[in-house]
């Protein structure tokens, strides 16, 4: 009986880990969402990029682990925002699904530069933090772990900060909540989206320099998959809800790790799209969502 | 103060204004009134910025403000209550007031006005930390006049404040309106309630699809027969 509580503890803290990776891009996913009502499909290229940037940063410059960290945010931040700028502002009063296909097309073009200037062949990612085991009741936690929980829960906490006490956060929610009633309040609409991508992009760049602490191998097609997962974990949280982005990068985290560990890993990848079927069968709006209201 | 001179704005094919002009001078209280579908609030998202007249001009104290992005115009000293009130809903009474004095540094100003909002609104003051999509639709109506003001207009725009209200509490925001006039806000207040709103203007202008038909001294268009048919109930 022990071992079992053991093992279930052990793959809850395993699932927490990888789900709170999940959490930090598909944070980025429902701020852009909730403010322009845009998926963002380049956005886990900009995970991509972040954990290159941390590559890098580290290898050539020599920074250490938290510099480099924050030089690859600043930089994916930079980026979020010139895309913003370039591919989606200039279609912002065109259809929703322009807008969506040239955010696949965005996807595409980062990839593609991606592989011709890094090569297609995967990295080692440099090991900052030498592997460290701790055992505690039979539960094994390691350093890159904790380092994953400790940098992910600090940057939930420096968001949730942002989004709710000051000016640029009470800001961004009011243009979610509408946009021209946010422009009659003074609010400077095309600033608060710029933020909002800069904010979602700096997350989605520390989860891709914590992936590569925690897997030791990046490449550029990385973005992929764990893009695609984080987007289902904002959808099942809610879209355009942060809160939700978080509980559903988690729950996704646990459930694909627990699938692994009770069937086989074949079925890795399978969970997140058995978890999207479920939720627009079931519960479109998401956990935390609200069922779309009519504006008056 | 105000001076809007040949607008025309379309919606896609809709030519929803044909060449609007009025004028409000400081210190008045204007009123705009018409049909539904007229074009009034068209005519006052052209004025805030929201929507961009083809030809003609906006001059605000002298300066054109046609073609100016609406959150610029704000900080001129012109604020909008829109129509169907448009709070933040999923924010408190007090975050929504502190969003209407976004563009102001004015710490001990914003501060002031506060106060002053929550003496003309007492039932807000009570309702500080309560949701604003929970607030009653009088409130809601009070709460975006209240936000209105946070920004310290000089010219206030307000679209159909009395929209859905019982009638003693139209009587009680039209009373509020005068008081805000009285400290020297200037206001245009456009209004299906023509009958209240010629009470408290000076003057007013009348729309027809997409034109003003009429205008002059509130009284005067108080007593014209064919306003009278038409929005007075005879
Ligand atoms: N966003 C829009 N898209 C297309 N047409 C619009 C839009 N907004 C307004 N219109 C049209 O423009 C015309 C004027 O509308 P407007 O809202 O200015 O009227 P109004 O006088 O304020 O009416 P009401 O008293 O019913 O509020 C109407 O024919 C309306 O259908
Ligand atoms: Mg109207």
């Amino acid at each position: 009986m022990a071992a079992i509580i053991q093992e279930i503890i052990q793959q809850l803290v395993n699932g927490i880990s990888l789900g709170s990776i999940y959490a930090l891009i598909a944070l980025g996913y429902t701020m852009v969402y909730g403010i322009i009502k845009l998926i963002n499909f380049a956005h886990g290229d900009i995970y991509m990029l972040g954990a290159f940037i941390g590559f890098f940063a580290i290898n050539i410059f020599q920074m250490s682990f938290f510099p480099a960290l924050i030089v690859a945010m600043i930089v994916a931040a930079f980026f979020g925002v010139v895309i913003e700028r370039l591919a989606y502002r200039p279609l912002r009063h065109s259809t929703r699904i322009a807008a969506l296909i040239t955010a696949i097309g965005v996807s595409m073009l980062i990839q593609n530069v991606a592989l011709l200037v890094w090569k297609p062949d995967p990295r080692s990612f440099p090991d900052v933090f030498p592997f460290k085991s701790y055992k505690i009741w039979g539960v094994y936690l390691d350093n890159r772990q904790l380092v994953i929980l400790g940098v992910a829960l600090f940057l939930m906490v420096v968001l949730h900060y942002i989004v709710r006490y000051t000016r640029m956060g009470r800001a961004m929610r009011a243009v979610a909540l509408d946009d021209d009633a946010a422009r009659l309040m003074g609010i400077d609409v095309d600033r608060v989206i710029s933020f909002t991508f800069a904010l979602g992009s700096a997350l989605a760049a520390a989860a891709g320099v914590l992936v590569g602490i925690y897997y030791n191998r990046i490449d550029p097609m990385m973005g992929g998959m764990p893009g695609l997962k984080a987007f289902v974990a904002a959808v099942l949280g809610g879209i355009g809800v942060i809160p939700g982005a978080m509980i559903g990068g988690l729950v996704m985290g646990v459930a694909e790790v627990a699938v692994v560990a009770l069937t086989t890993s074949t079925w890795k990848d399978a969970v997140a799209f058995g978890i999207l079927i479920i939720i627009l069968l079931l519960r479109p709006a998401g956990i935390l969502g609200q069922h779309e209201r009519e504006k008056v | 103060m105000l001076k809007v001179e040949g607008l025309n704005v379309f919606y896609g094919g809709i030519h929803a204004l044909k060449g609007v002009s009025f004028h409000v001078k400081a210190g008045e209280i204007v009123t705009l009134i018409g049909a539904n579908g007229a074009g009034k609030s068209t005519s006052l998202k052209a004025v805030s910025g929201l929507v961009k007249s083809e030809s003609g001009s906006i001059q605000y104290n002298g300066k054109d403000i046609l073609g100016d992005a609406a959150h610029k115009i704000v900080r001129l000293g012109l604020s909008q209550v829109p129509e169907g009130r448009r709070i933040f809903a999923d924010m408190s009474v007090t975050e929504n007031l502190s969003l209407g004095a976004y563009q102001r540094r004015d710490t001990a100003g914003i501060k002031a006005d506060l106060e002053w909002v929550y003496e003309l609104f007492p039932r807000l003051k009570e309702r500080r930390q309560q949701m604003a999509g929970t607030l009653s639709g009088g409130e809601q109506q009070m709460l975006a006049i209240g936000r209105g003001l946070m920004a310290h207009p000089k010219l206030l725009l307000l679209d159909e404040p009395s929209m859905g209200l019982a009638p003693l509490l139209v009587s009680e925001i039209f009373e509020i309106i005068k008081e805000i006039n009285a400290t020297g806000v200037t206001i245009l207040v456009v209004e299906q309630n023509a009958h209240m709103a010629l009470q408290v203007a000076h003057s007013a202008y009348v729309m027809e699809t997409g034109r003003i038909v009429l205008s002059g001294p509130a009284d005067e268009i108080a007593r014209n027969a064919k306003v009278r048919a038409a929005y007075l109930g005879g």
